[in-house]
């Protein structure tokens, strides 16, 4: 009877207990959610709010097929979306094999000491050293010492080396979620270390690697500040000559010495205008470049997961 | 020549195989223009003209007058764009790397002095009692509108100017303060006119400057101040009128483009850009809210720029009210 009763008793304390925190469970997911709502609300006002003033531009395919003007009406986002894009193709191909290269290097074969342990410090910190000091840099380097002008070329390195870091240690953080037991089983069966790291570790890693480099991609795409540094035009009624040609070598790599424009410089150039028309058109352009960064992350989404899914042990 | 190697190597290493020379693009007709944000509008215009007229390619960049100066006298741009005279360290610069130049005024900005619509007692306003509000020494001090004017209310006075790095603030400082970049510090700086225009709207208070299309385009929102330039004198609102006949000082200010005319580098396509800023530009100094110059000085501008005279007519400092002829003819 006695020990009956106790036993109800620590039950139901157990029982309170449980409800507690199931409670506090409870509480913490709806301020967490309500956090989650916060942000993105904010983030859709904005997105709605800029789409609603650009609306009349964004409606028409002018827009995006005219090149800068000084009437608000006929000014065209072209010259920056080309210029964007040209730009990003150099920031690609300069800071990924890199970085990720970088990253493998110094997750899989650098030595744990005290000069690893400094350079993993020092590329941390990398990643939060403000843009604008990149473009400085860059302006000293590329522009001044390599000569190579305010050229795409320049721009792409440029973004290229502001998101390097951000490619390293997002690879170092993808190759660090890898099981050691997969390297243990590939060495087992007598893989050399090139064959495991190649063949396992980075294939293994690649939805994080992607989703580093796309990131670092949607971050440079934004970028104003180390572009207008290294000096960025804000007028340019002309693309840059053909990557592609129609006759023999059918490559051309005039374009990397073209000036340029991007689509942030764009629409900041529009925003300081006085008259407000042209502040339509920032609006419209604010929206792209939004749309743009969402599509890349969309992009790098769906690729993540159509590797994860092709990856048998998981 | 070390220099050379690296740049070689890197090339080389950036892309590998297949790659035309840097000069290929660089040969192409392209008049390279850069400078002031302020005489932008006025280049953008003429430059979207040109490219439409002639099909020769017009690139135009926003890098302020001191940035364009830097790349201008490096060689790296035909043409810059600037809101005050070429300075002594720009003319050393200049020199040292064999840059000769034209200085050609292309229009007139007048910096509007502007107060909120609901400010009904400071419509008119000597250059004194400016200096008053924005001198050094007044930091901290003059802080209501009643002590730079005992007629004035007891209110707060709220100051809105353009930033420490324009051209703009440089000019107004000269002209009111009597010292180039002489002011107090307390006040809301910008570089983007449209916060100083949002500013001074919004807010009954307040006093601002900035460019004369600034105000053009808010007039709804903003009043302009008549400026009387001396005791005894009529006060002068800014106007197209005001500014050609040469009544609105001393705020009304000549807008410059210069022109690399080193012999060996003056390129033929330049000088066709040129010769077109000066014939056309007229109707777009309007559309774009600036004051064309006075027919008389346009001729004596356009005469000054056939007989390529280089050289500055303000020897290296800042100066203001000066006439355009007897700016162009102190150059020999």
């Amino acid at each position: 009877m006695n020990t009956e009763a106790s036993t109800l008793k620590d039950l139901d304390a157990v029982r309170s207990m449980i409800k507690r925190h199931k409670l506090n469970d409870y509480l913490f997911g709806a301020v967490g959610l309500s956090f989650i709502i916060l942000i993105l609300l904010t983030l859709l006002v904005l997105f709605i709010d800029l789409i609603m003033d650009g609306y009349p531009k964004l409606m028409s395919w002018d827009f995006f097929s005219s090149f800068p003007s000084r009437r608000a009406a006929n000014a065209g986002l072209l010259s920056a979306l080309v210029g964007s894009a040209l730009v990003m193709i150099i920031t690609f191909v300069s800071a990924v094999p890199m970085g990720v290269a970088a990253a493998i290097y110094l997750e899989e074969y650098a030595k744990k000491n005290w000069l690893s342990e400094v350079i993993e410090v020092n590329v941390t910190n990398l990643a939060a050293v403000p843009s604008i000091i990149y473009g400085l840099l860059a302006l000293g380097l590329f522009v001044y010492i390599l000569d190579f002008g305010t050229s795409i070329l320049t721009a792409g390195l440029t973004l290229g080396l502001l998101i390097l870091p951000v490619v390293i240690v997002a690879t170092r953080e993808a190759i660090r979620g890898i099981p050691v037991a997969i390297r243990e089983a590939a060495y087992a069966v007598g893989a050399t270390k090139w064959q495991v790291v190649s063949q396992h570790v980075v294939r293994y890693a690649t939805g994080g690697i992607l989703t580093g480099v796309i990131i670092g991609m949607a971050r440079a795409i934004g970028e104003t500040a180390p572009v207008i540094t290294i000096g960025a035009l804000t007028f340019i009624a002309f693309l840059p000559p053909s990557p592609v040609t129609t006759s023999a070598p059918f490559l051309n790599f005039d374009w990397l010495w073209s000036g340029f424009t991007v689509l942030p410089i764009q629409m900041f150039s529009w925003l300081s205008r006085p008259g407000a028309d042209f502040h339509v058109n920032a609006a419209a352009a604010g929206a792209v470049i939004i749309v743009v960064t969402l599509l890349m992350n969309g992009i790098a989404i769906k690729m993540r997961y159509n590797i994860r899914k092709k990856i048998k042990w998981q | 020549m070390q220099f050379k190697l690296v740049q070689t190597l890197s090339v080389a290493a950036v892309v590998a195989a297949a790659f035309s020379s840097p000069t290929a693009f660089a040969a192409d007709k392209i008049v390279k223009i850069d400078g002031s944000s302020t005489v932008y509008p006025v280049t953008e215009a003429v430059a979207e003209e040109f490219q439409k007229a002639t099909k020769t390619k017009v690139t135009v960049g926003i890098s302020g007058t001191g940035g364009g100066f830097k790349k201008f006298c490096r060689g790296e741009t035909d043409i810059s764009g600037a809101s005050r005279p070429i300075l002594q360290k720009e003319l050393d610069d200049c020199k040292a790397n064999g840059i000769q130049f034209i200085e050609l005024p292309v229009a007139f900005d007048a910096l509007t002095v502007v107060i909120n619509p609901k400010n009904d007692f400071a419509k008119k306003m000597t250059v004194a009692e400016l200096k008053k509000m924005w001198e050094p020494a007044a930091q901290g001090k003059v802080k209501t509108w009643k002590q730079v004017n005992p007629a004035w209310p007891d209110r707060p006075l709220k100051l809105f100017g353009a930033g420490a790095d324009s051209g703009t603030f440089d000019y107004f400082t000269e002209a009111i303060v009597g010292k180039s970049k002489s002011s107090r510090g307390d006040f809301t700086a910008s570089e983007d006119d449209n916060v100083l225009v949002r500013g001074v709207a919004g807010d009954t208070d307040a006093l601002g400057f900035f460019g004369y299309a600034y105000y053009e385009e808010n007039k709804n929102s903003l009043n302009a101040v008549a400026i009387i330039e001396k005791e005894g004198k009529p006060a002068v609102l800014p106007s197209k009128q005001s500014i050609e006949d040469g009544s609105y000082q001393p705020l009304a200010r000549p807008i410059f483009i210069y022109v690399n005319a080193t012999s060996g580098a003056f390129k033929p396509h330049v000088k066709a850009f040129v010769d077109f800023y000066l014939k056309e530009s007229r109707p777009l100094i309007e559309e774009v809210k600036y004051v064309p110059l006075p027919a008389k000085d346009q001729a004596a501008v356009v005469a000054h720029w056939k007989a390529l005279k280089p050289g500055t007519g303000f020897g290296g400092h800042a100066e203001v009210g000066v006439k355009i002829e007897d700016l162009l003819s102190r150059i020999k």
